[in-house]
């Protein structure tokens, strides 16, 4: 122990002076016990006066306590300690000090103590973050390479140029957008975990986002956001989905014809009969352009019977490998099923069908007159292959899908803690009141646990503010000047590529100003708690 | 008063049969709805592992989650080329890096939280205020003055650079939480040891320290994760021989599309550890949360 109190006051006069206050109060009963320290002795005759007036309002003195501890043993070896860093002028100060605490009876060490504690960590946080914000803010008035004064002159290119203006308007959506979100998804799941069982294993899978690095994110977004829906799991389910509501079949790229024999043409998107047609005489409407492969596993395409109503068939009219009859079906050639056929009469559409897989169709109760026969345009548009996640349209609020999913579960458990302090009793009592859980929810939970979803909000526009690594992993290359956001663009002109680090200071203090407001909240909070 | 409250009761106990129907249905309903959020957020780290443990060709042909229907695609090629690729160092990196950055911001942050908690001094508060405000300091404020420091002391991209940084920039948040700890511990524990003439070195050793031990767990788990979890920093701050996994991933990024086989496995391995330390210590990381939702 003697050896720890002497090596941090070996450092320097003021802490050993720190001791030497401490010292001699401890021992006015036995001042011999001092043993000479030649460093301390030195600071001490120049610290003495801040010393004994330190001992004034913070003392240590166990002249108060000795009738009730005077027989413990510990106070004897303790004493003895602090003694060896006694001065030799100690018995003066003892005497001194001895009278003061007699006016304060208060324990605690000297003031010269707690910057022996602090020291490592004000020099560090001296070093490291105030001294960097002195720094950003003289840097930030000058060019470039830093010789130049331009005084405001950063300043007033970030709120001019396009590229960083996109940053700004990047981060506004984000702020309105995202910590919204990830506080009602969080208050959300928070209340209704409260009803589920497993609702641990709940939380934590939820949860388990805020542990995952943001690179590591950044990449398992990425793969979610593939393009091709045989890859990435978001296009993989919009298109199953979308499948699912609409017309399965889609044959991209087939045509009728181009020839004066052809019974159909193309017009405008859509392929239409040229004549009119009537109910009984089957229409036929032979298309091409398609590849084989694509309805090698179709029937066989089928001559529509006459009869009651407009019939007829849609084929593929190639045979592989060549022959047949135009415009005729032959054997091998196949249906196309699933293709829309609208019955149009004087420009309206009157009916709609749908082939059959051997490729004929049929209107039943069609009214008498003379129609023309239109496969709209859908069947040919080519299939829908989900969202361009990472183009530049959906980009922003692509990152911020994954975001929500790192933030929310953070939300959720800060939240759910908030809700596990609401004494029941107010809520059972609104229910016995014949209130609904909705009305619970609204009036009462929620104005409860308003100041949690305050701090939860407030936590997530901070953090918001900062958001560099989403949108740096996420956005390709291509993309980035379109998702960017102030954090990145900081990093981009000051150190990958932009070279100019008078507008990344500039850019930095701007971020930090931007957090103020939040700083003063967090010390606003502080002191209501405290006080 | 017990006859006027009976009617009272009896209505909200009728009401209670039928409302435990509803919640019977709107229970299973909400089951239900929170299992598929939880898939929802599983499916995309699944999804990782799953393509961490495919060969090149079955990625890029199909989807991850064919898995279920031929699971005898998956192979451990993937992880073994990573590390001989030499993987291995920038994971040995991002040790070196986190472990001492977060004994030390404990360290530091623990003793000057003791001052702050229970040794009085002139401007105590203002100075902890000041604390308080570094708390949401963003760091790209000291990404330049800092380079320029390290320029000056020849410690630019080294690993010992990084871990200052970190430290620095952890100590606001550290020491804020355990100073709100510290001023917990019951006064009388403390003025016993003094009284007993113990030393502060001895009563921070011997009675705070060891009391304090799920708020340093809290602490030490934040900034753990923190550090091994950073980007930024290291990839201002850290040479290519110095730097841990995540900015060797990230000079991967570039190519995307054509190294799923590196990346996939390389964010696996990089999110594992972050991951068993949550599940075995979700507890203190929550812990922390609360006590300190601000930066």
């Amino acid at each position: 122990m003697t050896d720890r109190l002497d090596g941090p006051q070996a450092t320097g006069g003021g802490e050993s002076a720190a001791g030497a206050s401490s010292g001699p109060r401890e021992t006015p009963a036995d001042p011999s016990t001092d043993s000479p320290q030649p460093g301390a002795a030195l600071s001490d005759s120049g610290a003495d006066a801040p010393a004994t007036s330190d001992s004034l309002t913070v003392s240590e003195s166990p002249t108060d306590d000795s009738p009730i501890d005077s027989d413990e043993p510990p106070a004897g070896p303790a004493a003895a300690g602090y003694a060896t860093a006694a001065p030799p002028g100690a018995v003066a100060t003892a005497v001194a000090t001895a009278g003061a605490t007699q006016a304060a009876p208060r324990l605690g060490p000297s003031p010269r103590l707690a910057v022996m504690f602090l020291l490592p960590a004000l020099l560090l946080l001296a070093a490291w973050v105030i001294y960097p914000i002195v720094y950003s803010i003289w840097r930030s008035l000058y060019d470039s390479a830093g010789d130049r004064f331009v005084g405001l002159g950063n300043y007033l290119s970030i709120f001019t140029d396009s590229s960083t203006l996109t940053t700004i308007r990047n981060n506004i959506i984000w702020v309105v957008v995202a910590p919204i979100i990830v506080t009602a998804l969080g208050l959300i799941f928070a209340v209704l975990t409260e009803r589920i069982r497993w609702s641990t294993a709940f939380k934590l899978v939820l949860f388990m986002p805020m542990a995952v690095s943001l690179l590591a994110a950044g990449v398992i977004f990425r793969l979610v956001y593939e393009q091709d829906p045989d890859k990435g799991v978001a296009n993989a389910i919009i298109t199953s989905v979308h499948d699912a509501f609409s017309s399965s079949a889609s044959y991209p790229g087939a045509r009728p014809r181009e020839n004066d024999q052809a019974p159909a043409v193309a017009q405008g998107g859509a392929v239409v009969t040229k004549q009119q047609v009537q109910a009984g005489t089957p229409v036929l409407i032979p298309l091409v352009g398609l590849n084989h492969d694509t309805v090698k596993d179709a029937p066989a395409a089928k001559a529509a019977p006459g009869g009651d109503g407009l019939s007829g068939t849609v084929w593929l009219d190639v045979v592989r490998g060549g022959g047949g009859t135009l415009n005729q079906i032959d054997p091998q050639e196949k249906g196309l099923g699933g293709i829309t056929v609208e019955a149009v009469s004087g420009g309206a559409v009157k009916a709609t069908t749908e082939t059959a897989a051997d490729g004929t169709f049929r209107f039943s109760g069609l009214p008498a007159g003379s129609y023309v026969v239109r496969l709209p345009q859908s069947n040919f548009t080519a299939p829908f292959n989900g969202l361009t996640w990472l183009g530049p349209a959906l980009i922003t609020p692509a990152i911020i899908g994954a975001y929500i999913w790192v933030w929310a579960g953070f939300a959720m458990v800060l939240i759910a803690a908030g809700l596990s302090a609401i004494p029941r009793d107010a809520l059972e009592a609104a229910r016995i009141d014949g209130a609904t859980e909705w009305q619970v929810f609204r009036r009462i939970t929620v104005p409860l646990l308003s100041p949690v979803l305050l701090v939860v909000f407030v936590t997530m526009i901070i953090n918001v503010l900062k958001v560099f690594d989403l949108v740096f992993i996420i956005a390709p290359g291509s993309v980035q000047p379109q998702a960017n956001v102030i954090a990145l663009e900081m990093w981009r002109v000051s150190f990958g590529g932009g070279g100019n680090q008078g507008l990344g200071s500039a850019l930095s203090i701007f971020l930090l100003v931007l957090v103020v407001p939040f700083m003063i909240f967090n010390i606003r909070r502080f002191r209501r708690d405290e006080g | 008063m017990t006859t006027l409250a009976e009617p009272r009761h009896a209505q909200p106990l009728e009401r209670n049969l039928f409302g435990r129907v509803v919640d019977r249905l709107g229970g299973g309903l909400v089951q239900v709805f929170m299992v598929l959020v939880a898939l929802f957020w599983l499916l995309p780290t699944l999804g990782l592992l799953v393509v961490s443990l495919r060969g090149e060709t079955e990625n890029n042909s199909s989807g991850w989650w064919t898995l279920f229907t031929k699971p005898a695609q998956l192979t451990f090629d993937n992880y073994s080329n990573l590390l001989a690729s030499g993987f291995g160092s920038s994971f040995w990196n991002t040790v070196l890096i986190t472990v001492p950055a977060t004994l030390l911001v404990i360290g530091i942050a623990a003793m000057a939280a003791y001052a702050f908690a229970w040794i009085e001094f002139p401007g105590r508060d203002l100075v902890f205020l000041v604390v308080i405000a570094l708390l949401v300091v963003p760091v790209q404020i000291a990404l330049i003055p800092i380079a320029k420091l390290y320029g000056f002391l020849g410690i630019f991209g080294s690993i010992l650079g990084v871990v200052l940084f970190h430290v620095a920039f952890g100590l606001p948040f550290a020491i804020f939480l355990l100073r709100n700890f510290f001023v917990g511990i019951p006064r009388e524990l403390l003025e016993a040891a003094r009284m007993d003439g113990a030393p502060e070195w001895r009563i921070f050793a011997t009675v705070v320290f060891p009391l304090a031990k799920p708020a340093i767990a809290s602490l030490g788990i934040f900034q753990f994760l923190w550090v091994w979890n950073d980007l930024l920093v290291v990839l201002v701050f850290a040479d290519t021989e110095n730097q841990p996994m995540t900015k060797a991933l990230q000079s991967q990024m570039r190519q995307f599309g054509t190294n799923v086989d590196i990346l996939a496995p390389g964010a696996f391995l990089s999110l594992i550890i972050p991951l068993v330390l949550f599940f075995a210590f979700q507890r203190y990381f929550v812990q922390g949360m609360l006590a300190g939702s601000v930066k």
